[in-house]
């Protein structure tokens, strides 16, 4: 009995199948044979590159020359660019170095005394014998004085630091993205932060105090390839203080003391050193260092930070694939709601239910079909505009933000994916409406209109633009984002630099429950509804 | 030609959709343009450079594609239907049917655009005040007897009819809803997104220039006027030129065409 039953139960299993194959088949006969329909996406795909390579094309990037007193002169065409970290990502590393080498195995221990900044908000130096007489004080809250261990002193080297910040307690900060807290509040003559590092092989281990007697460790961090020889020392940096419209550089000076490196070779001396590129120099006021009796003073200005786009940075994602997408989404949508509400204007509706009863599966089907189309469509338009819009933009001189072959890929697949289920979406949504024009609206409306108002147009204020971006279709742009937001980086994170509220996947996921609730309720409705 | 007008507006008005979607003209534009409202703040002067009569009017930018709505369906709704068939029988003067459904398309847009823009300019005048944008701030309350305001006021309401009229004329060119209403909206979303990635200031100015959106919306500018890309009323033209031109291709296709 149970011999005849299980064969029987796999015949229906494998009908089952075949029927949805059949469904398949017959939704895919419906699209391809439509003519305008397959125009239609060519034409969503020719968008999507042509805007976007035209988006890339656009921009050109120049420098301010600046002289010993300031900018001096119009922009002129140059190469910036951001030195690249350990791990290959684009990070800021400016600061006043004060440093001696250690060799091998070793600690540096410092005292801390103060730390007070100023900043420069007329965009620099004063012409005539008083540089800094438009200077304000104030210290930045990321402010960073401190001790560093550092491969080089070259440009994004490796390396691990303990500091006191201007506004948010001992740090030890690593390899640029690394950063731990440690003793909260601020340092001053009265409250004095002892800072220490101590290496062993590649671990370095940061420890911070408030007496120089007991001892916390803050974090343990392991450095791949640090060389024997590594350069070590008291440092000093202070980030441009950024707003939307306004940016100013400053600078920060620190007094240590106590400052003690027991391991040191024999004769070895202190050495400042101002740690910028050649281009960055606008991005940085100058750094200087005095050493009396035990006590070093050092002023600094920049930032060793992870860098990403912004008003003070000079690069930009190259994410104009997006742009180009945000055309082809208007195409895809009304695809999308046609492949239902054809059916319904031209009756096809009922032959269609009457040839497969199964409401949901012809959805289903239907769904399955304008996503595969969409989404290869998407692939052909995207592939093109990624690599090729970064070079681009690189051959205008821009500086881009260098992503990984798998990021690459990632945003070619979130493109496809963002017209893919966009395109799911307005099926539902014409299977709910069974208008075409009111279908296509509400979806372009919550779409296209929103990031429109959001990012572009930027009519409304961050708050209410940031929440539009969290629940809102338009979430699923958030794809585009590959330069990270940091907390311990002084920046603007809006849509506008590149930065949405959302991560990644999670915008495209709030995109997916919107097409995955418009077809629930669609299924609902096609099941209750007369055709 | 008024048996024609009196024809299409009973058609139109009979419509159980064309009420509700009136509404929804008024009511997105209203909502949008209060939630715009209420959602700026200007603490001290220096703070906010905004041009409030501007800002007031913000819905627009959702409510013209409501407007839209109204007018594709007004021409597409006849081809789904197969009703163009009798409405061509029983007036074969095509440019006729069409003149009539302009004038009928554009009237109620006119009644629905005023009633949309004095709910968005009245919510600024209330709402605008408590968020810093007072005289003291250099901000006058919003009044429509101040002539710059009710230029854009007027305006507005003359940009919504002229885009039913772009919309209109698209509709009858292409039949389709679908198709219709894509276009039109591509129309007016593309080319904000291609100036803001335009390569230098001058074609940005070009596309501003020629848009029919961003030409169009001039209108709404009460500040800055000499540093816009084009006057309030040249960039109102820009867009009558868009609505003409596809009035013209929606006559001359309706006439060579079979229904």
């Amino acid at each position: 009995m149970t011999a005849t039953m299980t064969p029987e139960r796999s015949d229906t299993e494998m009908a089952d199948r075949d029927g949805f194959a059949r469904l398949l088949h017959a939704e895919w006969t419906k699209f391809r044979t439509v003519r305008g329909w397959v125009i239609a996406m060519v034409i969503a795909a020719a968008l999507t590159a042509a805007v976007g390579l035209y988006a890339a094309s656009g921009p050109e990037t120049g420098c301010q020359p600046v002289g010993p007193n300031g900018p001096i002169g119009p922009p002129a065409p140059c190469k910036p660019s951001n030195p690249v970290g350990p791990d290959g990502e684009a990070v800021s590393d400016s600061y006043y170095l004060v440093h001696q080498a250690l060799r091998g195995n070793g600690s540096i221990t410092v005292r801390v005394t103060s730390l007070t900044g100023r900043s420069a908000p007329g965009g620099g130096l004063a012409p005539g014998p008083n540089p800094e007489q438009n200077f304000t004080s104030g210290v930045q809250p990321w402010a960073k004085a401190g001790i560093i261990v550092t491969a080089s002193t070259r440009q994004g080297s490796a390396y691990a630091a303990m500091m006191v910040t201007g506004g948010h307690g001992v740090r030890m900060q690593y390899n640029y993205t690394g950063d731990t807290p440690g003793l909260p509040g601020a340092v001053s003559a009265a409250s004095p932060r002892w800072l220490r590092l101590v290496r062993a092989g590649d671990t370095l281990t940061g420890y911070d105090s408030a007496d120089g007697t007991h001892w916390t460790r803050v974090g343990t961090v392991r450095l791949t390839r640090l060389p024997a020889t590594v350069q070590a020392g008291p440092f000093v940096t202070s980030p441009a203080w950024v707003q939307a419209q306004n940016s100013a550089l400053t600078a920060a000076t620190a007094v240590f003391d106590h400052v003690s490196v027991p391991h040191a070779a024999a004769g070895a001396g202190w050495r400042g050193v101002s740690i910028r590129a050649h281009a960055q120099e606008a991005s940085s006021l100058p750094g200087r260092f005095r050493a009396a009796g035990g006590t070093f003073t050092v002023t600094g200005s920049g930032d060793i930070a992870p860098a990403g786009p912004g008003p003070t940075n000079v690069g930009m994602p190259a994410d104009d694939g997006f742009v180009g997408a945000f055309a082809g989404l208007i195409v895809v949508i009304v695809v999308g709601t046609m492949f239902i509400t054809a059916e319904y204007r031209r009756g096809l509706i009922r032959t269609t239910l009457a040839a497969a009863p199964g409401r949901g599966r012809v959805l289903a089907a239907k769904a399955v079909v304008i996503g595969s189309v969409t989404f290869a469509a998407g692939v052909i338009g995207a592939a093109p505009v990624i690599p090729a819009g970064a070079s681009l933009l690189r051959n205008h001189g821009n500086y881009v933000f260098p992503m990984s072959m798998l990021t690459e890929v990632r945003l070619i697949a979130g493109i496809a994916a963002l017209l893919a289920v966009t395109s799911v979406l307005a099926l539902a949504t014409g299977t709910i409406v069974r208008h075409a024009a009111g279908a296509i609206t509400a979806v372009i409306a919550l779409t296209v209109v929103v990031y429109f108002f959001s990012v572009p147009l930027a009519v409304l204020p961050a708050g209410a633009a940031d929440w539009l971006l969290r629940v809102t279709p338009a979430a699923g742009f958030a794809i585009q984002q590959y330069v990270p937001a940091y907390p311990q980086v002084n920046n603007v994170y809006t849509p506008q630099h590149g930065y949405f509220p959302l991560a990644p996947w999670a915008g495209l996921g709030v995109l997916c429950l919107w097409a995955a609730a418009a077809l629930c309720l669609a299924t609902v409705l096609l099941r209750r509804r007369n055709a | 030609m008024s048996k024609a007008l009196y024809a299409e507006w009973t058609k139109l008005r009979t419509l159980p959709g064309t009420g509700w979607l009136l509404l929804g003209v008024v009511a997105a534009t209203v909502i949008i343009s209060a939630t715009v409202s209420a959602a700026v703040s200007c603490s001290s002067t220096a703070a906010c450079h905004v041009d409030v009569t501007k800002l007031s009017l913000t819905g627009t930018y959702l409510g013209q594609a409501v407007v839209a709505i109204v007018a594709v369906l007004a021409v597409s709704g006849e081809y789904a239907t197969g009703m163009i068939a009798a409405t061509l029988a029983a007036m074969p003067h095509r440019a006729t049917v069409l003149g009539a459904k302009a004038a009928v398309v554009s009237a109620v847009t006119l009644a629905a655009g005023t009633l949309a823009v004095l709910g968005s300019v009245l919510a600024g005048r209330l709402i605008l005040p408590g968020h810093g944008y007072t005289p003291a701030n250099g901000y006058p309350v919003l009044s429509l007897a101040d002539g710059t305001v009710l230029r854009a006021a007027a305006g507005t309401v003359l940009y919504l009819a002229l885009i039913a009229l772009l919309s209109l004329g698209i509709a009858t060119a292409v039949r389709d809803a679908a198709v219709a209403i894509g276009v039109v909206l591509g129309l007016l979303y593309l080319f904000p997104i291609l100036i803001q990635v335009a390569g230098s200031p001058e074609v940005a100015r070009h596309l501003q220039q020629i848009g029919p959106m961003t030409a169009g919306l001039e209108i709404q500018s009460s500040t800055g006027l000499a540093h816009q890309p084009i006057g309030p009323w040249a960039g109102l033209g820009v867009l009558a030129a868009w609505a003409g031109t596809a009035l013209l291709a929606g006559a001359l296709v309706l006439r060579a065409r079979d229904a």
